[in-house]
């Protein structure tokens, strides 16, 4: 299981990554982020979730610093107990959200993904 | 060039309404044409602009069907969709139509039916919009304003009331509003004590889920000359997009498309913010009426709370913003919404809007789609 984020021809990186990146950059290679731990940006928890999503929902932006690139994700937390500038890693968990319990196509995308732990 | 004229308006009562999608477009569709005094056989485009009825409703084809419903045939049709801004993108594309030489008379009408489907069943065909990325972990357009506001307050050391009070003040203005969802006061107390959304947010810091349509009228100018002595023309407008994905933005308190729309309307109409004398700003959540007074040059980077504590952006201050009532108040029917803020503004600069009435002769409306993912900014003038 991997957090794969993308870098590109100028060293950027993004998560998600795109066929082209700032500047009309060429993606070069991807980046494991759930290799490294982040820190939290903002974070809040979302009381009114949409059919097959948990409630409460905490969910956070963090920022990760891959060897001095920054890139940002956003992700749910494990815990509401958090608070900005907390030093958080990525656990995988085999479903975020129930697929076909909303109105998008489960076969349309993956459902597994990272929540984020305070370290 | 021609200026593009608008020269008539029309809005259904929003809220909970018992019609569906087609209804609510002929209302407002009708009403325009009777406004405008257009016949509707001299309807050269006809313009929808609406996010999903297909998700909503099961009903696709709206444009065409609105057509028929209202005589309008063999007028062109399309339905133009973006999301929360659809409103906007079908007044940008009204006044392309125009402009561009291609209609000499253009009725746009904007529409939603939402009161129907469950919270959570609306909230997620909204959030059906975000990268897929953001979509498993069951983001929704109201947990990315709890986000953007806990930021906000933090790094700029903003009063939480101050959110609240953009709350108060629409909810005010919205009671001169015969149209709007919620024509009652709400104070302090009631928006802080609300329950949480997504935390710091609460309940009043969000727009409700609305049904309803608005419409609007344009032409050539010297086409309106023939109709009517008093209109509006729509001296500036631009539209423009930011990330998809708002996570990557490098500054989550500054919305690009706001910026770069606001700054194309401005240079198109020759304007600065400093001759805005009123304006409809996107605030389906109270954070986002901060963000794009900033982004459109109203307020400095992390200030606009300061105006809003001052009162500044009251009916009777500086510069009022949705005297409407706002989405908070007056509602927010998706693809409406921009055509609606259109239709304010043509009522503020006409001298139309009665109690909400306010000195203005120049106007703008902000129209957001998606988290700030596209914007359409627009500036209408009465015509001298």
């Amino acid at each position: 299981m991997t957090m794969e984020a993308t870098r590109y021809e100028d060293g950027t990186i993004s998560y998600p990554g795109h066929p082209r990146g700032p500047g009309g950059t060429e993606p070069v290679e991807t980046v494991d982020l759930s290799a490294y731990t982040a820190e939290v940006v903002t974070w809040t928890t979302s009381m009114a979730t949409p059919p097959g999503v948990r409630e409460p929902n905490h969910l956070a932006i963090v920022e990760f610093d891959v060897d001095g690139e920054i890139v940002r994700a956003l992700g749910q937390l494990t815990t509401g107990d958090v608070e900005t500038g907390d030093e958080v890693q990525p656990v995988h968990v085999d479903e975020l959200r129930e697929p076909g319990a909303g109105i998008r196509e489960p076969e349309s995308q993956k459902w597994d993904g990272y929540r984020f732990e305070p370290v | 060039m021609e200026r593009v004229a608008v020269i008539g308006s029309s809005m259904t009562q929003f809220g909970q309404r018992d019609g569906w999608i087609l209804d609510l477009l002929a209302e407002a569709g009708l009403d325009c044409l009777d406004d405008a005094g257009v016949d509707a056989a001299d309807v050269d485009h006809l313009y929808v602009s609406n996010m999903a009825s297909g998700e909503f409703e099961g009903q696709t084809g709206i444009m065409n069907a609105l057509a028929q419903d209202i005589d309008a045939t063999p007028a062109y049709t399309q339905r133009i969709d973006q999301t929360s801004s659809s409103g906007g993108a079908g007044i940008y594309a009204a006044w392309q139509s125009v402009a561009s030489g291609a209609s000499d008379m253009t009725l746009l009408v904007g529409g939603e039916k939402m009161t129907h489907r469950t919270t959570g069943e609306a909230t997620d065909v909204i959030a059906s919009l975000t990268h897929p990325v953001e979509y498993k972990q069951g983001v929704t357009l109201p947990s990315f304003a709890g986000l953007t506001a806990r930021h906000y307050l933090e790094r700029f050391d903003a009063p939480r009331e101050s959110l609240a009070k953009v709350a108060v003040k629409n909810h005010a203005n919205g009671v001169h509003n015969p149209h709007a969802q919620f024509q009652k006061e709400v104070d302090l107390e009631t928006v802080l004590e609300s329950p949480i959304v997504a935390d710091p947010l609460r309940l009043y810091d969000f727009c409700p889920i609305t049904d309803g349509s608005a419409a609007l009228m344009c032409c050539p100018e010297s086409v309106a000359q023939e109709y009517t002595d008093e209109y509006v023309v729509i001296s500036g407008i631009d539209g423009a997009t930011d990330t998809h994905v708002v996570h990557e933005r490098e500054d989550p308190t500054i919305m690009g498309g706001v910026v770069e729309s606001g700054d194309g309307a401005y240079e198109m109409s020759g304007r600065d913010p400093g001759d805005i004398d009123v304006a409809e700003l996107h605030d389906m959540f109270t954070i986002l009426e901060f963000l794009q007074m900033e982004g459109l040059g109203f307020a400095e980077h992390g200030e606009a709370w300061k105006l809003v504590e001052e009162g500044e952006t009251e009916r009777d201050g500086e510069l009022p913003i949705n005297t409407s009532g706002g989405l908070k108040s007056k509602g927010h029917p998706l693809g409406a919404s921009g055509v609606a803020q259109g239709v304010e503004i043509y009522e503020q600069l006409m001298g139309e809007a009665g109690d909400r009435q306010v000195e203005a002769e120049v106007g703008l409306c902000c129209n957001v789609g998606g988290f700030g993912n596209c914007v359409i900014t627009t500036i209408m003038e009465a015509a001298q």
